[in-house]
């Protein structure tokens, strides 16, 4: 029993005169529709090139646009002649003139006698197809669609939404369940000739007719009603992307291609000469082999699809560049900001470090420069420590920063005296785990050896601007972790935070501190905060400290022995 | 936008191609290979003035990505690149006395030749030094990108200046004819770029990378534009407005996805930093032909002076487009 082709083509004619002498020549006739738009001399070329084969034979030609009628109606004339001329035949691929076969038609016939009776069809309900784009699914057949999509989109729009406004709906035919599903098929003699020679079958064309996309519809439904055994899928592997147009196999996709197991693949770039080559060739290595298995090539497009759409988070790049107010994914990954601590304790960069195994830079927003960790002038993706380039696109130094060490967790101080423009951005980031001491800014000061007059005056300053960035951070739509200590409090019992904050930063080392960083000398921090206020300042984000000089016990409820120092 | 300002860009878009009209006068045809034109060619177009030792390479480079013809103009070498360049068959050839600086850099010249030869064709612009890189590319001729944009609806691809530079001073190795430039410029920067929108032309402002923090570090505004779109299915009523960087209509600058997606997109390896640089930039001093009064130039000539090193311990090497696809300076997209 034979195998026969229906072929649709409309561009790159030579490629597909290539593949059906390839069929032709191996006893498979192949019945051609070329597309009544494609010029007379390419069609004149094609046809004189396959002249010395007689089991090819050409249909009426019918102007194929994507989504209309005449697909369907080129579909139905050339099947025809197909059943009428090659008796023989039982099963009939409809492949279009991109297709080409990946194992040889041998194999294919020989799979198919195995399964005489089945028909190969991919047919959906509507309910559960999921792949449709632009929000057509069940309306495709409950509307009616005279506008052409390529050339009136806005007269389609248009209908469309009026045909919703008025809420028309068309009656379909008594016992058609409408179905969806990839346009190339392969179907046994009995149920297309039973499509074909349907007594309804005038008005199924006439309901079809003004159905959207029939050319994926039309056979999909129809064959449910004809058909014993239709085996839901398609032997033409086509993969479609998010615009439902179909992917492309070039060169590089040799590989892929052979190790699939697929029979026929579309669509096949016409310059891609390798793959033509290659499987084309008279004797194509036949190596042992399996079922279709198209799972590589699913994940590959899959892949694509989903870097076309949702992207990488947090990278900003010339193709790549989401509105302000995209929330989602403002970098790439989790960072810490500390602002206070690195006032309060020595060496607590070195020891966030070692304790956390994180990068803990220093102030990266430092008015003169970028603090790096460990002092570096370069870092990461060549950032470079000057001042006047981070603070001309603080966001962009930040997201560049977090993009360019995905993969190891980056902790910076943060504090009153840096360039402040980074802090809304940092607030509204779920990555962002911020956690404040407030007031701490004034401990450098007091150990500072400057007039009081001048301490006091930035300390007013400090003060101020620390405020706002608190603002920020307690306003309703922030979306970083926040948490924020007053000095006094912090001082107090400082273990619980540390301890809290480093679990955070790597859950997997669910171990006690053991080290802490050593707190720096506070005494007479109380009289300090008191000579401020007596200068006229009201210093309020330390909290309460005793004028008296004892400090509150630094250890809290938990003294531990290696804290007071 | 409004429709005061869409006039606005309007009219701009239609002084653009008067001017290029203008300045079409200055071009006198070398040599125009007439046969070569026709048909659906992939085409480039490119001006220079004294590059003789680049060409071969440049050439040889853009015809095995699979560029079909070539359309350059000639501003007024004396080194022997217009002999060269009539000498290649694949090469038509234009020269032009005027001033580089009235024609808006080139740029009136190489939009008179894209009005006249690139409408309904997918035309690359670049300049001798810029190579473009795209998803594939090692595997793909042109061609097949060029095909995947007009299945996808896309009339212009995007290609980000990536500037190239040798580990230690420009000028130790010095450049051959012929030889790959990427063989001495093999580092770049990988991530230190600041991208801003330009709301009136809908294009991404893109500035960073080695000039920006070796020259740029203290005038940052000033560092040079990296955002290119250097590829281009023509349409005789488009216009560049400055260099290759951004375009008129306004939706051409849409190269981007603002939603969080990726659109494919490619980089131009800017081979500037030969030894070759120094000279040229003191040359272009002299002549004074450049943009902002050369600042750029005056810029470099200051740091060169001190022998400058654009190497640092960050900086990446070279290996192929995916290095550059991970690393995120480009994107497949949806091309697969």
């Amino acid at each position: 029993m034979s195998l026969g082709f229906v072929m649709l083509c409309h561009t790159a004619l030579d490629r597909a005169a290539q593949v059906a002498r390839h069929w032709a020549e191996r006893g498979c006739p192949v019945v051609i529709h070329v597309d009544k738009s494609t010029p007379a001399d390419r069609y004149e070329g094609m046809r004189a090139a396959l002249a010395d084969l007689e089991n090819i034979r050409f249909s009426p030609r019918h102007v194929c646009e994507w989504g209309t009628w005449g697909i369907v109606a080129a579909t139905q004339e050339a099947s025809a002649i197909m059943l009428r001329d090659f008796a023989d035949v039982r099963h009939v691929c409809l492949v279009s003139g991109s297709c080409l076969p990946l194992r040889p038609v041998g194999e294919l016939r020989d799979w198919l006698d195995a399964r005489p009776r089945t028909d190969f069809i991919e047919s959906v309900t509507t309910a559960d197809v999921g792949w449709t784009v632009g929000g057509l699914n069940a309306e495709r057949f409950t509307l009616r669609f005279p506008f052409s999509w390529r050339k009136n989109r806005m007269l389609f729009d248009l209908y469309v939404e009026a045909q919703r406004r008025m809420r028309v709906r068309r009656k379909l035919p008594a016992g058609l369940v409408p179905h969806l599903g990839s346009q190339w098929w392969c179907l046994t003699r009995q149920t297309l000739s039973a499509i074909l020679e349907s007594p309804d079958r005038a008005e199924y064309d006439r309901y079809f007719h003004r159905v959207w996309i029939p050319d994926e519809s039309y056979f999909q439904s129809l064959v449910r009603m004809v058909s014993a055994n239709v085996e839901s899928r398609s032997l033409t592997l086509s993969k479609f992307d998010y615009q439902g147009k179909p992917h492309v196999f070039y060169d590089d996709h040799l590989q892929l291609l052979r190790r699939s197991d697929c029979f026929i693949a579309r669509k096949i770039w016409p310059h891609a000469d390798k793959l033509y080559g290659t499987f084309l060739h008279p004797d194509a290595a036949s190596q042992p082999r399996a079922e279709p298995n198209p799972g590589k090539i699913d994940r590959l497009f899959a892949r694509a699809v989903e870097r076309r759409t949702a992207g990488r988070a947090g990278l900003y790049m010339q193709s790549r560049f989401p509105n302000r107010e995209w929330v989602n994914g403002r970098t790439a990954a989790p960072y810490s900001v500390f602002e206070g601590f690195a006032e309060l304790f020595e060496g607590f960069d070195t020891w966030l470090s070692k304790v956390a195994g994180t990068r803990a830079h220093g102030h990266l927003f430092a008015p003169e420069r970028v603090e790096f960790a460990g002092g570096a002038q370069f870092y990461n993706g060549s950032l470079c420590d000057s001042a006047s380039l981070r603070d001309y696109n603080p966001r962009g130094f930040l997201t560049s920063l977090i993009w360019n060490t995905r993969g190891e967790r980056q902790c910076f101080q943060f504090g009153p005296r840096d360039s402040q423009k980074i802090a809304p951005f940092i607030a509204g980031d779920p990555h962002a785990q911020i956690s404040v001491i407030t007031g701490a800014f004034a401990v450098p000061l007091f150990q500072s050896n400057r007039n009081f007059g001048e301490i006091r005056a930035e300390a007013a300053r400090l003060q101020r601007i620390e405020s706002e960035f608190l603002t920020i951070l307690r306003a309703p739509e922030v979306k970083a972790r926040v948490r924020i200590w007053k000095l006094a409090e912090f001082v107090e019992s400082p273990m619980e935070p540390l301890q809290m904050i480093v679990d955070e930063i790597s859950p997997r080392s669910l171990r006690r501190l053991t080290e802490v960083p050593r707190l720096t000398n506070l005494t007479g921090f109380g009289q300090f905060l008191q000579n401020l206020r007596n200068q006229g300042m009201k210093p309020e984000l330390m909290g309460d400290f005793p004028v008296g000089g004892d400090l509150p016990n630094p250890g809290g409820r938990r003294p531990r022995p290696y804290l007071v120092k | 936008m409004s429709v005061v300002d869409s006039y606005r860009l309007r009219w701009r878009r239609k002084r653009l191609l008067g001017r290029a009209l203008l300045r079409s006068y200055q071009l006198r045809p070398v040599s125009v290979g007439a046969d070569r034109l026709s048909g659906d060619p992939v085409l480039l177009f490119c001006t220079l003035r004294n590059e003789r030792i680049r060409l071969p390479f440049f050439l040889q480079y853009y015809r095995d990505l699979g560029v079909d013809h070539f359309l350059f103009v000639d501003n007024d070498s004396d080194d022997g690149s217009r002999e060269y360049l009539a000498g290649q068959s694949d090469v038509s050839l234009w020269t032009s006395k005027g001033s580089y600086k009235a024609s808006r850099f080139g740029m009136d010249w190489i939009s008179a030749l894209l009005r006249r030869y690139g409408h309904g064709r997918w035309c690359l612009t670049v300049d001798v030094d810029e190579f473009l890189i795209y998803p594939f590319c090692e595997t793909r001729p042109l061609r097949a990108l060029t095909d995947w944009l007009d299945t996808s609806g896309m009339r212009a691809f995007s290609a980000m200046l990536l500037d190239m530079y040798p580990k230690g001073p420009v000028q130790d190795q010095p450049y051959r004819e012929g030889q790959n430039p990427f063989e001495i410029a093999q580092w770049f920067d990988s991530g230190n770029y600041t991208i801003s929108r330009n709301w009136s032309y809908g294009n991404l402002w893109i500035q960073g990378g080695p000039r920006a923090r070796t020259f740029f570090a203290d005038s940052p505004r000033q560092a040079p534009a990296l955002n290119k779109i250097p590829l281009v299915k023509w349409h005789r009523g488009y216009a560049y407005i400055s260099s290759t960087h951004m375009l008129l209509p306004r939706g051409l600058n849409l190269v981007f996805d603002e939603w969080g997606g990726e659109k494919a997109s490619g980089c131009l390896l800017h081979a500037k930093f030969l030894d070759t640089f120094a000279a040229k930039a003191e040359e272009e001093m002299a002549r004074g032909q450049h943009y902002a009064e050369s600042r750029e130039y005056k810029a470099y000539l200051e740091g060169l002076k001190e022998q400058p090193d654009f190497w640092c311990k960050w900086s990446e090497k070279y290996i192929n487009w995916r290095q550059l696809e991970i690393l995120g300076l480009m994107s497949k997209g949806n091309w697969a």
